[in-house]
């Protein structure tokens, strides 16, 4: 591999510009619509004493556990040496850091009250995942930003090892915990399983490196700089088998369910008469987040086309979140079972399926998370050089020739 | 030379023995008498002395005298923690009226569902911040100056008995203040508690003759409480998931 450059976007066009412009409107219209949920209170969303988290929940879970798998790329380089990945080790790192603090931008500003944050940073439940959780991202920042420097920073080069390894590390443990959250739960039919970890850590792979590719090709060709075949088929490759990966759990998670005869109900529910539920899980988890991508990356006539990529990426995250929904809201909205053995009715919408349509400020505060990461990733793209100059193939690996 | 013996001091001290005794005697006598409790006796908690866990309070509740269309305890509750008695989506209830019909057999019976007062809650095990506790009494509590209303406490309640507060208070009760964006649930009505009053739950249905509801100190063994669990027994709601909840059920299936 030839010695890689860094460099950072120019951007002095009116498109980088626009582009902040942008981001920063979405940005600032989430923050607006928290604003008034926390004037008004939470009944203005459509969340209930039923379904307690909701549309940001979505967001704020995918982004975090995306966070983790998009630091995947700097981990295959720097924790197991595989050298064609190091060149996009800064990024990689850049958009873990992005995406988690999207995410918990979105998942303070949805608490009931986000002015206590500083309740949450003092009072510490060691008992509670959540705040496990806490620690855990506040270290994933600090890996991570030890990371970068590392690889930034030629005084502490010969950390990097270390730190990556340590940011890797810390990563998995970042996402047993976030898919922890959901597995500890003991009394809901959808969740209380230990494979809700590895799930999640899975899924963060598939998120995290969807999100990751199609930030790289958006960044290489608005900035017109080279990106060869080469890392594209691997990470394409990679994608692929992450993807399966997610798949395989999600069999294994439903098919553990179907087993136990307490869950069938909940089974049922989500597999056949599930109403939204089922159409979310069926057409947007397992089809288009998992079946059509899969056979569109290891279709070879086509392997090469990069806009096919950036559709494959894009239907892994609608996918994605169309699997956290299933698990979000899916499994609240499936009655809790308190009195097995018994039909229930009450004033309190005990046995029934609640029923949960997002609003407005919902959905804006959530997909602002998505602005925020990449507001932190066009703006800082441009303030450091995080990108290689080049990631042709010859400069990828002069001896390979694509056949 | 022979001395006469003076029985006098004997006698007085033989007399004054005995009155100690009877006096005494009769003393114990009279407080075991005043401290013994009928079956039917509620206990509570003396307000001069600290919460501690010497006692754990809890409740009984005998389904088999619940009326169905009642609602006594779910209105004292609403009165008592001035909530307005709402009962759309996203309205607060502390305590509800539950209908339940056995699916094998298609027996019907009617039960009042709140916080279950858990030895092991896990509303407390996930609350990031400390805010869900139980006090040294076994009351389950929701310190709202701490909660940040992340609602995580709802999500790990196996009986839904949390409510978020979704929108502004007004009028509310000293006893029971609360807080927007924070989450809450039934308290045990524990400011009566700490009077040496029962809750608002179980006077009502004292009230209205129902008497389905029961109070009292389930560290006791001689409350009324503990002596009616051990001798007819009682139900934890979802006692596999080995909670110790503090409130029981009868005329529930095993």
């Amino acid at each position: 591999m030839s010695k890689i450059e860094y460099t950072s976007l120019q951007g002095k066009s009116p498109a980088y510009f626009v582009l902040l412009g942008v981001l920063g409107l979405f940005t600032f219209t989430g923050i607006l619509a928290a604003w008034y949920m926390e004037h008004n209170g939470h009944h203005v969303t459509g969340m209930t004493n039923q379904i307690v988290w909701g549309t940001p929940h979505i967001f704020a879970i995918f982004l975090i556990v995306a966070a983790s798998g998009a630091l995947n790329v700097a981990s295959i380089a720097s924790v197991f040496s595989k050298k064609i990945y190091e060149p996009m080790a800064r990024l990689s790192a850049l958009l873990a850091i992005a995406l988690l603090a999207g995410g918990l931008v979105v998942l303070l500003l949805d608490l009931g009250r986000p002015d206590r944050l500083i309740v949450a940073m003092t009072h510490y439940n060691f008992t509670s995942v959540f705040a496990w959780n806490i620690i855990l991202y506040s270290g994933f920042f600090t890996f991570c930003g030890l990371y970068l420097w590392t690889m930034m920073d030629h005084n502490v080069h010969q950390y990097k090892k270390y730190a990556g390894f340590s940011a890797f590390v810390w990563r998995l443990i970042l996402t047993t915990g976030t898919g922890s959250i959901f597995g500890f739960l003991v009394a809901r039919s959808a969740y209380e399983t230990a494979i809700m970890a590895p799930m999640f850590v899975i899924m963060s792979f598939s998120y995290g490196l969807a999100i990751f590719i199609l930030v790289l090709m958006a960044t290489y060709k608005a900035s017109q700089m080279e990106l060869g075949d080469v890392v594209i088929l691997r990470l394409r490759n990679l994608l692929g088998v992450f993807v399966a990966a997610v798949l395989y759990f999600t069999f294994v998670y439903h098919l553990t369910n179907i087993y136990d005869a307490d869950r069938r109900d909940f089974e049922r529910f989500i597999l056949l008469d599930g109403g939204i539920y089922t159409t979310v899980f069926w057409i947007g988890d397992i089809i288009i987040g998992g079946l059509i991508p899969l056979l569109l990356i290891y279709l070879p006539s086509i392997k090469k086309n990069r806009t096919v990529l950036g559709w494959i990426c894009g239907m892994i995250i609608l996918g994605g979140l169309s699997q956290v929904y299933v698990i979000v809201i899916g499994g609240q909205a499936f009655p809790l079972e308190i009195f097995p053995g018994y039909d229930v009715s009450s004033s309190f919408y005990d046995g029934i399926v609640n029923s949960y349509t997002p609003s407005l400020p919902e959905i804006l505060l959530g997909s602002s998370g998505i602005a925020i990461t990449l507001l932190i990733v066009v703006f800082m793209l441009k303030v450091l050089r995080f990108m290689p100059n080049s990631l042709a193939d010859n400069v990828i690996d002069p001896h390979y020739s694509v056949k | 030379m022979k001395q006469s013996v003076d029985n006098s001091r004997r006698d007085f001290l033989a007399k004054t023995a005995i009155a100690g005794t009877i006096t005494i005697a009769s003393g114990v006598l009279l407080h075991q008498t005043a401290n013994a409790k009928s079956l039917n006796e509620t206990s509570t908690r003396n307000p001069h002395t600290p919460v501690s866990n010497i006692n754990r309070w809890g409740l009984l509740i005998d389904t088999n005298k619940c009326g169905k269309s009642c609602s006594a305890c779910v209105d004292a509750c609403n009165t008592e923690n001035g909530l307005a008695g709402r009962t759309g989506p996203q309205d607060t209830q502390y305590i509800r009226k539950v209908t339940l019909r056995d699916k094998s057999t298609g027996h019907e019976l009617s039960l009042p569902l709140m916080c279950q007062h858990c030895e092991s809650a896990p509303c407390v095990d996930v609350c990031p911040v400390n805010a869900s506790f139980i006090r040294a009494d076994g009351i389950a509590l929701v310190d709202r100056h701490l909660c940040i209303g992340c609602r995580y406490c709802m999500m790990a309640c196996p009986y839904k008995a949390r409510s978020f507060v979704h929108e502004e208070l007004h009028n509310q009760k000293t006893s029971d203040p609360r807080g927007i964006g924070t989450v809450e649930a039934c308290n045990m009505c524990v400011t009566r508690v700490d009077a040496g009053k029962i809750p608002a739950c179980v006077e009502a249905c004292s009230a209205d003759n129902h008497k389905a509801m029961m109070f009292g100190d389930l560290n006791d063994p001689e409350s009324g409480i503990s002596v009616e669990l051990k001798k007819h027994g009682g139900k934890q709601i979802r006692a596999d998931l080995a909670l110790n909840t503090g409130v029981h059920y009868q005329g529930l299936n095993e």
